[in-house]
């Protein structure tokens, strides 16, 4: 923690973010010996000041500067200034993230291929499979300590489980579990096992579900490779003549603007900063934006079709009970036409407290419709649907020039409009969800609208071709060799899974790549 | 809360009129008519706040919750920059209700002749600045959790490892 390297140190890696994508590159490039300065825009936070209480947790770690929404999703009315709902801090995301961490399916990798044409849809193949993925899954499997994997053990399953999987059964579902979650199943050396306490959105207490904040930062930290900047903002990646980035101007926790200088700049601010980084770092050599001679910067956000299906019975529950989303239904992940969309998803359980379930069961609703269904709080289940949306370019981060920040620049906009097979989809699980929990007796069902994005995804797409996207397969750019993207805006598809895992290994992937282009002197 | 004290209910009964609901107005104060509770008003009319706190009710009725509950919900608009948007919105409750044949809100006896009126200006600035503080300002009161079972934080308590985590027997 105590390195600090010279601002006008040029042969540094500067990492922006550090969750998930960014977090695990920067501890990974440390331990190989690179070193490394990661920009992160909020504080630190951990186990120790955590807080269980939903909504002074979200004041605690949340991203909330300003941000505008457009389009036709549900989300641009219920919460107009909060198109996502992810953590500003050292981890990032994966601080409140819930932990549920699912490979990719096969096909998944090679959406345009398997799924043909989609009107609208702008549908393309990774360019690299599950076979390049598998062992950088094992790796990231390994360091999330994944239940279910690597000869691990699952989670016992808690009472919304035990309705869920009892529902799920009835139905006829085979692929019934409590999930393959970055929560620790047993006791590891310095981390104790899951105690069910609930609140995992809020930040574990425990330190029993993987966060980067807490168990890779520090890693790296005390190679004495990495300086973690805390409370630095980053604002515009600056670049010479030639084209090659050369340092990252950022705004301390005073709004005092310094430089960094780099050798590599890493973006990986989550996929509504990092393309709004790009397009804010505009130059008269790059006027559309940094990477950006696709016009793909900023295109084809993607935020998984989601929705959530909570059930009430005449007997308690009790669903905040215990981890928050270990239980898993994974027999509509398929790939299944007939069902009228393409691609698949899966049903997870999910929890709320009473002050989230009143701002999210149903917003906007009141009257007794709405307050008899929490009269019988105790008695309800709950369950996420998270399946693969489909990418449209229209589906976009841009810069909002009429709202700008704290520092004088743009705002990011985030347009969204579902595609029509989102809706199918959509309304196809609504029915099943509804379905497992009518088969264990429910006394009502209520189909919930999407959160708040907790899965962004896909505005800097990875492509074979660089008229495509804006990443190659290692989420180098297109136009800028030391300039790389980390996060999940690398994203060409969604797929069906939360995307946890796979940035953590492709992150693990990248830190590899750029550590051995370092050392032939490539970049 | 800001409770003012000493309050009887003997006292109030002399001193106040009973408003349509269990609410009792005083002159600064509204108070519940069994006296267990009462809450200084400052700066909007007591009958505003009266109205208001009835409003609350009748845009998140829970019959186990008591009126006081949904006092503290709506007791932050008696502030002097609330005053204005606040006395003009409830004065358009009330116009609403009268045009409905009702003397006032608090005095239109049945909760559905109520939300009829509530429906009616659903889509107003003030209807949903108040219904959208409510979410936050009823839901968040710990002291309203019991009521719905939740047990909030678990933490100190050691989690549910050990405290029932996956107790149910009925499936």
């Amino acid at each position: 923690m105590s390195v600090s390297f010279d601002k006008k140190d040029g042969n540094v890696v500067v990492v922006i973010g550090t969750g998930p994508g960014g977090g695990v590159l920067a501890s990974e490039l440390a331990q190989k010996g690179v070193k490394v300065v990661a920009l992160e825009a909020g504080g630190r936070h951990g186990p120790e000041d955590f807080v269980n209480d939903e909504w002074a947790s979200f004041g605690q770690i949340s991203w909330l500067d300003s941000r505008s929404t457009s389009g036709s999703w549900r989300v641009a009315k219920d919460f107009s200034g909060l198109p996502a709902w992810i953590v500003k801090g050292v981890g990032g995301s994966s601080q409140h993230w819930a932990g549920a961490s699912l490979r990719f399916q096969e096909h998944e990798w090679k959406t345009q291929t398997v799924y043909g044409n989609v009107t609208g849809a702008s549908l393309l193949d990774w360019p690299i499979d599950a076979k390049t993925m598998d062992p950088y899954y094992t790796k990231a499997e390994e360091k999330l300590r994944v239940t279910r994997t690597g000869g691990r053990k699952g989670l016992p399953g808690n009472n919304n489980y035990k309705v869920f999987e009892a529902g799920a059964k009835k139905l006829g579902y085979k692929d019934v579990h409590t999930g393959r979650m970055a929560i620790n199943s047993k006791d590891y050396d310095d981390f104790v096992a899951c105690q069910q306490t609930g609140f995992c959105f809020q930040g574990c207490k425990w330190g029993a579900k993987w966060s980067a904040g807490y168990n890779e930062i520090p890693v790296g930290e005390a190679t004495g490779n990495l300086e973690v900047r805390i409370n630095s903002q980053a604002l515009k990646i600056e670049h010479d003549a030639s084209g090659k980035v050369t340092g990252v101007i950022y705004a301390d926790a005073d709004g005092k603007q310094h430089v960094q200088k780099a050798r590599i700049v890493c973006v990986a601010g989550n996929s509504i900063e990092s393309p709004r980084l790009l397009l804010n770092s505009a130059s008269s050599m790059f006027p559309d934006g940094l990477a950006n001679s696709s016009g793909q910067v900023g295109r084809n956000y993607m935020r998984h079709m989601t929705g959530s299906v909570y059930a009430t019975f005449d007997k308690p529950v009790k669903m905040w009970r215990g981890t928050t989303m270990a239980g898993i239904i994974q027999d509509e992940a398929r790939h299944d036409p007939s069902r009228g969309f393409v691609g698949g998803y899966e049903l997870e359980t999910l929890s709320l407290g009473i002050p989230f379930m009143a701002a999210f069961l149903d917003p906007g609703a009141w009257g007794r419709e709405f307050t008899s269904a929490l009269d019988q709080y105790e008695n309800m289940a709950g369950m996420w649907i998270v399946g693969e949306d489909m990418p449209q370019e229209t589906n976009r981060v841009s810069l909002n020039y009429d709202v700008k920040d704290q520092f004088g620049l743009p705002t990011p906009n985030v347009h969204f409009d579902d595609h029509p097979n989102d809706i199918a989809m959509r309304n196809h699980a609504y029915k099943q969800g509804a379905a497992v929990y009518d088969a264990v007796g429910a006394v009502r069902t209520f189909p919930t609208p999407p959160y708040p994005s907790t899965h962004n995804l896909g505005t800097n797409r990875m492509s074979d071709k660089a008229r495509d996207g804006v990443v190659n397969k290692w989420g180098q750019t297109h136009d800028i060799k030391n300039l790389f993207v980390s996060d999940g805006s690398q994203f060409t598809t969604g797929a069906a899974e939360n995307p946890t895992l796979t940035i953590v290994a492709l992150a693990i992937r990248q830190a590899e790549r750029i550590a051995s282009e370092m050392s032939k002197g490539n970049i | 809360m800001s409770y003012v004290k000493s309050l009887t209910r003997r006292d109030l009964l002399k001193t106040s009129v009973a408003a349509g609901s269990l609410l009792v107005i005083g002159g600064g104060f509204v108070a519940a008519s069994n006296a267990a509770w009462a809450l200084e008003v400052t700066h909007l009319k007591s009958s505003t706040m009266a109205t208001l706190i009835q409003m609350a009710r009748d845009i998140y009725p829970h019959d186990n919750i008591a009126d006081e509950f949904y006092a503290a919900a709506v007791k932050g608009y008696d502030t002097a920059e609330s005053k204005g948007p606040v006395e003009e919105g409830i004065a358009a409750l009330n116009a609403a209700a009268t045009g409905r044949g009702h003397a006032s809100y608090l005095a239109t006896g049945w909760e559905r002749d109520r939300v009829d009126i509530l429906r009616s200006m659903e889509s107003s600035p003030f209807f949903q600045q108040i219904r959208g503080g409510l979410i936050t300002g009823l839901y968040n009161q710990k002291a309203v959790w019991p009521v719905f079972g939740y047990e909030g934080e678990s933490f100190s308590k050691g989690g549910y490892i050990d405290r029932g985590f996956n107790d149910i027997k009925w499936v």
